[in-house]
This record gives C-alpha cells, sequence and structure tokens, in this order.
C-alpha cells in the first residue's frame, strides 16, 4: 500500500459526505412535539375579540395552525398557497396570529386575502413558547385527538404541502 | 445590450480558458515550443475579457438596470453608489463573477511578473490555473448567470441586504477572495512540480512571494470581516466560530503553515512532499470553504441564498480538482528525495513541530465544522458544534505553537544546540513571568489564564527582542527584508493575543433599561441617556440614540448608536456606536423601545479589543515586508543575465 495515496481516500472520505450532506437539510429540527397533545390555551379571537378559541373546540376534526405575523416576510411567500388550500376545502386552517398588533393583522388579511377560519391573536406570544415557535411561519398538523402529528418550520412550499402534509391529512381524516 | 456583451465575453472567456488549459500542458509535456507560447497572450486575453464582463455588471449597478435579475434582487434606485458598486458582489452570482475576476488577475499577474521562471513551467502553471479558470467559468455560466434578463423588468430593485451596507463589507470580501484565490496560484505552482517531476529549493522559492501575498491578503480579509461583525451586529463579539468564518479560517491555518514549510523547502531542500501537500490542501480548503458557503449543508449565521444544484456543481469540481491533485501526488511523491539531513533539535525540527501543530489545529476546526454534517449524514441525529468545543480544543494548540515562537526564529539550521539559545532567552522570559504576573494584578484581578496569555504574548516579542539585539553587532540595515517581514509579523501574532486575552478576561456589558436622564456604568465609563430621534437616511429610516459618554465626571463626547429599518426590507439593523481607544473600546447598541420614554439599551466596556485586529494588520504587513525582498528580485536579474548569455 502506498502510503501517499492516504490524502486520496481521506479525500474520497469527505466528499461521500459532502455528497450524503446535500440531501440533508440542516435547518429541518425535529421538534420534540411531534406526537405530543397539542399545548392547550384560550385566546381571543382576532375578528371578534370578545369570542375566545381553545384547540379543544377542534376535537374529533383534523386542523392546520398556522403561526403568521404582519411584519413576517417569508409569511407573504406562503401566504397564496395557503389562500388556495382553504379554497379546495381539504382541511380548516386556523391562524395563529404571532406578537402583531390588531389593526396590522386585520390590514394584511385585508390586504393578502383570509384563508383561516378564524385567527387567534397571541399577542404577546405565550402560546408560541408552548408550541416552540422560533421563526414565523410555522405550520402545525393536528389530528383528531388533538395530537401534533407534523411541523413545518419557515414556509409552507407547494412541494411540501403535496409530498408531506396533504398525504398525512389523508391518512388522518380517515 | 451591455449585459448581453459581459455575458458573450465570458463565454469568450470559457474558449480562451480552455486553450489556456490544455495547449501550454501538452506543450510542456512534449516539448513544442509553439504551444507553450500561447500560455502567457491566453492568460492576458482571459484577464481583459473577464475584466470587460465584470465591468459590463458593475455599469448595470451604477446605471439601475432593474432588467437585469441580479441588480434588480441586490440594488435599490435609491442604493448610494458606493454601495451599488459593491453590490456587485453583494449577493451569489456576482461574488461568483467577483472570485474569477480574481483568479484571471492572479493568473495574468504570474504571466507578467514570472519573465525569470524557465518557459515550461510557466506553461504549467498557467495551465492549471487555465483549468481551475474553466471549471468556474463553466459554473458561472451555466447555473449561476449574474446577466440573466428579468423581462418586464422590475420596478425598482429589492435593495441590497443591509447588512452589507457597510464600509466594512465594500472591501471585506473582494481581500478574503484574493487570498483565497490567490492560494490557487501555489496550488498551480505545486502541481506544475509534480508534473515536471522538479519539485525542488527553486520551485520553492518561485512560489513562496505568491503565497505570503494571498496569505496577507486572507489575513486582511479574515480580519475585516471580524471587525465588521463586531460592530455591525451589535453583539460586541468578534469571532464566532461560525461554519463561514471557520471556512475562511481553515485556509489561513494550512496557508500559514504552508509560508513555514516552504521556507525550509527553498533554505535546505527538505518537506518537499509536504509543503507540495500543504500547498494542495491550501487551495482544496479554499474551494471546501466555497462549497460550504454555496451549498447550505451547514446552517450559519451567514445565511446565503442556496440551491442544491450549485451545491452538487461545486461538490463535483472540488472532487475534480482536489481528487485530480491527490492522484498525481500519490503517483509523484514516492519519487521524491527527502532533500537535506537535519538534527532532532534544529530550526526544521521546530518548523516540523509549526506545522504539526497547525495541521492538527485545522483538522480539530475541519472537524468540529462539519461534525454536524457527519452525525446527520449518519443518522445519528443533529447537533451543533458550538465556541465551547473550538475554544477547548483550539487553545491548548495554539500555547506550544506560542511558546516555540521565540526560540523557532533563533534556532540555527541543520543542527542548533538550544543552550544558547535558551540561554539568550533568559531575558526574554524573565520579563515575560514578571508582565504575565503583574499585568493581571494591577488590571483588574487575577486569573490563571490571562497570566499565560500576557506571558506568551510577551514572550513572543521578547523573543522578537533577543533575535534583533542579537543583529544588532551586525547591522541592522543589512538583515533582509524578508526577515523584518518575519519578526513584524509574529510580534504581529503577540499584539492579538494581547488583544484576545484582555478582551475575554475583562469586558464588561450591561443590558439596561433607560429613559432619558438615567445614567449606566461599564469599566469606568458613565453614560447618561439623553433620547431617541427619528431620522432619514437615503434609503432608510433611522432611530437615532444620544447618550453622553463621561469618565470621572468629565463629558467625553456623546455617542450616537442607530436602530434602522431599510425601506425595502423593513428589516431592522443595529448600527452600534463605538469610542475607540488604543487601550479599550467603549461599546453602545440600541435594543428595542420599551415604552413612550424608555428603551433597552447595551453598553460593553472591550479593553484591548483593537490590538486584535491591530495584530492581524501587522501580520498582514509583515508578509508585504517580506515579499518586498530583495532576493526574490535578484534572482530575476542573475536569470535574465543568464539567458541573455546562453
Amino acid at each position: 500500500m502506498n502510503k501517499f495515496l492516504l490524502p486520496l481516500g481521506i479525500f474520497i472520505v469527505l466528499v461521500a459526505f459532502l455528497a450524503i450532506g446535500l440531501n440533508l437539510n440542516p435547518r429541518e429540527v425535529p421538534s420534540p412535539l411531534i406526537g405530543k397533545p397539542a399545548p392547550a390555551f384560550t385566546l381571543p379571537q382576532l375578528h371578534q375579540p370578545e369570542a375566545t378559541f381553545a384547540p379543544k373546540d377542534l376535537q374529533g376534526r383534523v386542523w392546520l395552525l398556522n403561526v403568521w405575523a404582519s411584519w413576517c416576510v417569508s409569511c407573504r411567500q406562503e401566504h397564496p398557497i395557503l389562500v388556495d388550500l382553504a379554497k379546495r376545502n381539504i382541511v380548516p386552517i386556523y391562524g395563529l396570529n404571532y406578537k402583531d398588533p390588531r389593526e396590522d393583522a386585520l390590514r394584511w388579511l385585508k390586504q393578502f386575502g383570509d384563508p383561516y377560519v378564524l385567527s387567534i391573536a397571541d399577542v404577546e406570544g405565550r402560546v408560541g413558547i408552548d408550541y416552540g415557535v422560533y421563526g414565523v411561519p410555522e405550520t402545525y398538523v393536528i389530528d383528531k385527538a388533538g395530537v401534533i402529528r407534523f411541523k413545518q418550520i419557515g414556509p409552507v412550499t407547494q412541494d411540501v404541502l403535496e409530498k408531506t402534509i396533504l398525504p398525512l391529512i389523508r391518512e388522518l381524516q380517515k | 445590450m451591455i449585459p448581453e456583451l459581459g455575458h458573450f465575453a465570458l463565454i469568450l472567456a470559457l474558449l480562451v480558458a480552455l486553450v489556456q488549459g490544455t495547449l501550454p500542458l501538452a506543450g510542456a509535456a512534449r516539448g513544442s515550443r509553439a504551444w507553450i507560447a500561447v500560455a502567457r497572450p491566453a492568460a492576458q486575453a482571459q484577464f481583459l475579457l473577464v475584466a470587460f464582463a465584470f465591468g459590463c455588471l458593475t455599469w448595470a449597478f451604477v446605471s439601475h438596470d432593474f432588467s437585469v435579475a441580479y441588480v434588480a434582487q441586490h440594488s435599490n434606485s435609491r442604493l448610494p453608489l458606493e454601495y451599488r458598486l459593491s453590490g456587485v458582489w453583494g449577493g451569489h452570482e456576482g461574488s461568483l463573477l467577483l472570485w474569477l475576476f480574481m483568479l484571471s488577475g492572479w493568473t495574468v499577474a504570474v504571466a507578467l511578473f514570472s519573465r525569470h521562471l524557465p518557459d515550461a513551467m510557466v506553461a504549467r502553471v498557467l495551465g492549471v490555473l487555465g483549468l481551475i479558470t474553466v471549471g468556474f467559468l463553466a459554473f458561472i455560466l451555466l447555473t449561476s448567470n449574474p446577466f440573466e434578463r428579468l423581462l418586464p423588468a422590475a420596478e425598482d430593485g429589492r435593495d441590497l441586504n443591509p447588512l452589507l451596507q457597510d464600509p466594512g463589507l465594500i472591501f471585506h470580501p473582494p481581500m478574503l477572495y484574493m487570498g483565497y484565490v490567490g492560494f490557487s496560484v501555489a496550488f498551480a505552482f505545486a502541481i506544475a512540480a509534480l508534473l515536471s517531476g522538479q519539485l525542488d529549493a527553486a520551485w520553492a522559492r518561485w512560489s513562496r512571494p505568491w503565497t505570503t501575498t494571498a496569505w496577507a491578503f486572507l489575513t486582511l480579509g479574515i480580519a475585516l470581516g471580524s471587525w465588521w461583525a463586531y460592530y455591525e451586529l451589535g453583539w460586541g463579539g468578534w469571532w464566532f466560530w461560525d461554519p463561514v468564518e471557520n471556512a475562511s479560517f481553515l485556509p489561513w491555518l494550512v496557508g500559514t503553515a504552508l509560508i513555514h514549510s516552504l521556507a525550509v523547502t527553498e533554505k535546505r531542500g527538505s518537506f518537499k512532499n509536504w509543503t507540495v501537500l500543504l500547498a494542495i490542501a491550501a487551495f482544496s480548503l479554499s474551494l471546501l470553504g466555497t462549497f460550504l458557503v454555496r451549498s447550505g449543508v451547514l446552517t450559519s449565521v451567514h445565511a446565503f441564498a442556496t440551491d442544491p444544484r450549485r451545491g452538487i456543481f461545486i461538490l463535483i469540481l472540488l472532487a475534480i480538482v482536489v481528487g485530480a491533485s491527490l492522484f498525481l501526488f500519490a503517483l509523484r511523491a514516492p519519487k521524491v528525495g527527502l532533500g537535506g539531513r537535519f538534527g532532532l533539535v534544529s530550526r526544521e525540527s521546530l518548523l516540523l513541530m509549526n506545522n504539526v501543530l497547525l495541521v492538527v489545529a485545522t483538522g480539530s476546526v475541519l472537524l468540529g465544522t462539519l461534525y454536524p454534517l457527519f452525525i446527520d449524514a449518519l443518522g445519528l441525529g443533529k447537533l451543533s458544534v458550538g465556541p465551547p468545543y473550538f475554544n477547548a480544543v483550539f487553545v491548548p494548540l495554539m500555547v506550544p505553537l506560542l511558546i516555540l515562537m521565540a526560540p523557532g526564529p533563533l534556532a540555527r539550521w541543520k543542527h542548533a544546540d538550544m543552550r544558547p539559545v535558551l540561554k539568550q532567552l533568559v531575558p526574554a522570559f524573565v520579563a515575560a513571568l514578571l508582565l504575565g504576573v503583574a499585568v493581571p494584578l494591577l488590571y483588574g484581578g487575577w486569573r490563571p489564564l490571562t497570566a499565560l496569555g500576557v506571558l506568551l504574548a510577551a514572550w513572543i516579542a521578547g523573543g522578537t527582542g533577543v533575535a534583533i539585539a542579537g543583529r544588532l553587532r551586525g547591522g541592522l540595515s543589512g538583515q533582509p527584508l524578508h526577515w523584518w517581514g518575519m519578526h513584524l509579523a509574529h510580534v504581529g501574532v503577540a499584539v492579538f493575543v494581547v488583544g484576545v486575552t484582555m478582551v475575554s478576561s475583562y469586558q464588561e456589558e450591561k443590558d439596561v433599561r433607560m429613559a432619558p436622564d438615567d445614567t449606566v456604568t461599564v469599566g469606568g465609563y458613565t453614560f447618561r441617556f439623553i433620547g431617541v430621534r427619528k431620522e432619514m437616511g437615503p434609503n432608510y429610516q433611522a432611530m437615532v440614540g444620544e447618550l453622553e459618554l463621561s469618565r470621572d465626571g468629565k463629558v467625553l463626547r456623546t455617542m450616537k448608536p442607530e436602530k434602522r429599518a431599510y425601506l425595502t426590507s423593513a428589516m431592522p439593523m443595529t448600527e452600534a456606536a463605538i469610542d475607540t481607544g488604543l487601550l479599550r473600546d467603549v461599546y453602545v447598541s440600541l435594543g428595542e423601545p420599551i415604552d413612550e420614554r424608555a428603551w433597552s439599551v447595551r453598553v460593553y466596556y472591550k479593553p484591548f479589543v483593537d490590538w486584535i485586529w491591530g495584530g492581524c494588520l501587522l501580520m498582514a504587513l509583515g508578509g508585504i515586508v517580506a515579499i518586498s525582498d530583495r532576493r526574490y528580485r535578484l534572482k530575476r536579474r542573475a536569470a535574465a543575465l543568464q539567458g541573455a548569455t546562453a
């Protein structure tokens, strides 16, 4: 064995790892909440602050919880996809309006369209902490028993929606 | 029209690069003078074409041509001229074009300043550089064309990332790239030597000035980046062991090993295989850095837009360039002789220790940087490796390296007797010990690590003093410039160590809520909050805070930290206000408004922090002084004379 081949050998192993690494997403961090019941809360609704919403109201249904804010730029990117999804009537989308003044949030929905059955106003961001939100937007798939089954960090893309979220929802709705 | 001309120039450049990468190499192998003669003109044509393309993109920025997609993404009609110019390399496509521009610049410099080298050698070097150029041109043309049109044109641009709208960032990428790309010349010399089989002292002498120049630029580039992070990110830190920072630091570490090992190869003919391997490694790590930064395989605070297609392309390029050169190394290295023998204790053996330490340090930084990727690839989970790992591994490796810096330059080549060397160093050691004990006690409290840092810095500076004193009798003016350069760079390391030691030991930081007339004190300096008012910049709105800085009741100055909101991206930016001094910085940055009158404010007291960058500047300056040495030019005249008489 030629000892001068050693650098080449090390390099080949390195390249193999880099090639595998290219197909992995380092930003995708598994959430400890997957498979756990969605944390309970009661918060006022955005449009009717006198009415409240709690996740247990949706017991027995599969639903999406989408965390959004008017100050969030990536939310604008995913918004058309959500509006489109809402029109298809597959799954109800509930919005968690995160750390947002009410007027700004309402204006934003008026401007870009409202895909949500209703939005919940989390002005202080408390619920966001319970749900482990570390960047807006985030989207949770919650099943009939109120268990979180999937979490998307960052904007929902058409690709993620068709390949991951919708098949999962169909499975859960059975 | 102009963007299309730029695009066309790049296509022509690719054709020229193909010629430059093949004919001269074939000519050198077959001994065909006509083919060898192609190398220089091809390199020159290549440079003109790439410079023209670069000019076209610059023009598109200056003239607000928002029909060019890249300009629309990275500029805005309100962006000031200096940032329109630096915006050229504010994104992926443009920074690759800058990389290419630098590469062709280095190539043409080799073509112009290598009259004293054998033609076949120059042909091989330019040929290897031509092949690298082909790779990067193909990358740009196939995946990252900066001249892509956007039709219909955007009404206005999306503006340059506000983080990049900063004077430090105008120069940081070009300096860094000058260093990165500069190692391609050292690499090309190494490959040319392997191809020709002439791996000798002459080869080392030829590649030394190029390597040192690249290293000096890389030093400056890294220092500028660190300085920028310090004042622009508003965190007060100067190094974060972020993957992108590490990507620039790895070639620097290997490059530092390389300039030392080249010295041995030139002076004594030893370490030949090792030097070649380091030259290959320095450039490979530059390419690896490009891959890590541009492909998004690692998470980083530098969130560059990423595209998997580009990642695959760079990975293939990396595999071909590095794989082929390591294969060539494996073929040729066994035939290379060992060169001059040296004793167990000699300057060679000390430099060998320097190299081993630097390479181990490189390996541990590389491991820490790629570890999350390895673990993820093996399906073992997700994790991140942070400063605790790097500090724990890196610092202990640097300590022996710093200790060696004092005896190293004093030891003789071939066979050294350490006793006289150590005897010479006794005063330096006593002074270092005294300072190491006194400084922490007098400055702000005893800490063993602080004492160690001060001791090491004083030891290096003392060693330099001893070396200079030792030559006093021989007349200092008689000392060659490369000798002065080395000592200047070593003093730079000492200055750097002082900065790092003092700032990490005695910095103070406070995060406070401040309403008008509130005061806060750090490190003996008192800030009085006056208020915050709104101001308009060219493309942003700023909240400008006003604080009065005083010490012992005497008002020193008013500091104005800003919080900017850029109009197009709504991204908030912090502009810290810093009062810079030789012995300390005081630093204030605005946080968030808490209520009508009060703001959260962060104040820092940073002793000796500017010594960190001052030290880097001295190191780079040392490199520049070293390459100005007459002997690199004398050889040329001698060679020219020889050519004339032959």
